[in-house]
């Protein structure tokens, strides 16, 4: 018995410790950054945005999420009550199952598992199945189309986000998300014999894939300017038209989740993780949580500017621009990529 | 009888048991459902083998692209339930001949290990420890080298598959307005606009 409890039950329960900590803290984070997502918006455009809950407005997400819960859940009479309610728990359970493989720091990761970054992109590939699902169970021409839309636009800004992430791979040389960001730590400016610094990230090094890996990541994501599978001027609400109270709350968490991610993970692929920006002893001495919440906090603020100042884009410009645009530059920016390392001999 | 065997018995069970709904649930859409989930615990079940490549590029490829697709077309089809299933019975029989003959074949092949022969027999490089190779580099290292050119020929069938089913489905239609974007960007002032004086109470 003392075996079974020291190989299996501690282990065990301090995995689902850490992974409650970080469900919590994740949780609670986006609570605020959906505020800050608002205040954004609010304050590009000459708004206050929510400021009554709470000092400043603070306390406005929490609000929300008592209004939701409180609220009676409707399902429609013609619906598939089933898949109508499991839709939103796939959307929320695998918006943060990815987080179980993100490194925070060096050694803070629930499960360092080595192929990390494949299995980011196996579960970012299945949250579609939550919006089809919604879609199909709603039994709503409306929710239908903004399914259909929103599966065709993850499925196909998926390969350009695969491309740019198999270029990243190569200049690594492995799937590891902590060796990804330890491999940023010499690159570019090291070889032009500068001190390790920011210029060794790949932001620099792959700068095209790193425009294209955000703006896929905002389609991905459903984000505006991509946000037709939503497009409440056209379809009222898309997917979720059917949807309220909880259930609508936990498609919100997820979506939010997801992007969360995505900057978690812009952060590891191109802005070197938890690494200070230059490597002098005073910024080495911060701990490296504070650089890559700093960093991940940068890519959201993008992702809010973005929201507020780009004009939605019609359908078929949305599958121009990922099949005749990114597809080919980073296809031919994979190879670029492969030759570079090829002749530098670092591969 | 450890954590691993515990998960194997609910990987296999579950898949079994969602593979039987795959062909027993009533509604198609729930079928396609059912077998994502055979998928997910056939991926489990590579998880626990150490083969984690795989279990990954199963996720990707068929549960993440091409269930998509099959849900994509059952959900648009219209089709009559009870239809369907009148005569699924009848076809039982056939299905399992069918099943015995691939359980059969299966056998055989791991009962010959015939496949990987170079591997298997040592071949031109000798096989690295697991605990200092990752499967994803090891199955690099057969498929880059030993195998490439049949790696190569799998990929020119599937491009040819896809240019082919472009091809068939492509139709190029005149008298529709399409959009230029080059052109666009590249219009000015000059070229796009005039300046017309008109006279009051004549129009152009």
């Amino acid at each position: 018995m003392d075996g079974f409890t020291a190989t299996y039950l501690w282990p065990g329960l301090i995995m689902a410790a850490q992974s409650l900590l970080l469900m919590v803290s994740i949780l609670v984070a986006l609570a605020f950054l959906l505020l800050a997502d608002r205040k954004i918006w609010a304050a590009v455009q000459l708004r206050r945005g929510p400021n009554v809950v709470g000092p400043w407005g603070l306390l406005q997400s929490f609000a929300d999420l008592l209004k939701f819960v409180l609220k009676e859940p409707v399902i429609p009479a013609g619906a598939n009550k089933g898949v109508f309610l499991l839709a939103p728990l796939v959307t929320v359970t695998l918006a943060l199952a990815s987080w179980a493989v993100i490194p925070l720091n060096a050694g803070w990761v629930i499960a360092n598992i080595n192929v990390g970054i494949l299995f980011v992109f196996a579960i970012s590939s299945l949250e579609v199945y939550g919006i089809i699902m919604a879609g199909w169970a709603s039994n709503s021409k409306y929710a239908f189309l903004g399914a259909l839309r929103s599966a065709a636009q993850m499925v196909s800004y998926e390969v350009s986000i695969g491309f740019v992430i198999v270029s990243v791979l190569l200049c690594v040389g492995s799937l590891n998300l902590t060796d990804i960001v330890l491999a940023q730590g010499d690159g570019l400016g090291t070889r032009l014999g500068l001190p390790s610094s920011f210029l060794d990230w790949h932001w620099l090094s792959l700068f095209p894939l790193f425009v294209i890996f955000f703006i896929s990541a905002l389609a991905e994501t459903n984000r505006p300017p991509f946000d037709l599978p939503e497009a409440e001027s056209e379809l009222v609400a898309g997917f979720a038209v059917e949807y309220g109270s909880t259930p609508y709350m936990m498609f919100m968490l997820g979506e939010y989740t997801a992007i969360v991610l995505m900057c978690a993970l812009t952060t590891i692929l191109f802005l070197g993780g938890w690494l200070p920006p230059v490597d002098v002893w005073f910024l080495n001495w911060v701990p490296g949580i504070f650089w890559f919440i700093i960093k991940a906090l940068f890519v959201f603020f993008m992702i809010s500017m973005v929201k507020a100042f780009v004009p939605r884009y019609r359908y078929d410009q949305l599958m121009r621009l990922g099949w005749k645009v990114f597809l080919p530059i980073s296809l031919a920016m994979l190879v670029i990529v492969a030759f570079t390392l090829k002749l530098l001999g670092t591969a | 009888m450890g954590l691993q065997a515990l998960f194997f018995y609910l990987f296999a069970f579950l898949a079994i048991a969602s593979a039987f709904m795959v062909i027993a649930a009533r509604n198609p859409v729930h079928s396609v459902l059912f077998l994502i989930l055979t998928f997910f615990n056939a991926a489990g079940l590579f998880l626990l083998t150490g083969a984690e490549f795989l279990a990954m590029i199963l996720l990707v490829v068929y549960v993440g692209a091409v269930m998509v697709l099959f849900l994509f077309v059952v959900m648009m089809l219209d089709i009559d339930f009870t239809e369907l299933k009148a005569g699924a019975l009848e076809y039982a029989p056939i299905g399992a001949l069918v099943g015995l003959i691939l359980a059969a074949e299966m056998v055989l092949v791991v009962a010959g290990n015939s496949f990987l022969p170079k591997t298997a027999a040592g071949g031109s490089s000798p096989i690295p420890d697991l605990a200092t190779r990752s499967n994803t580099a090891a199955l690099g290292d057969v498929l880059y080298t030993d195998y490439v050119y049949y790696f190569q020929i799998s990929g020119l069938v599937l491009l040819v598959a896809m240019i082919g089913a472009i091809v068939l489905t492509l139709r190029h239609r005149d008298n529709i307005k399409r959009q230029d974007i080059s052109r666009q960007v590249a219009r000015s002032p000059e070229t796009a606009m005039s300046v017309v004086k008109v006279k009051s109470g004549q129009g152009i």
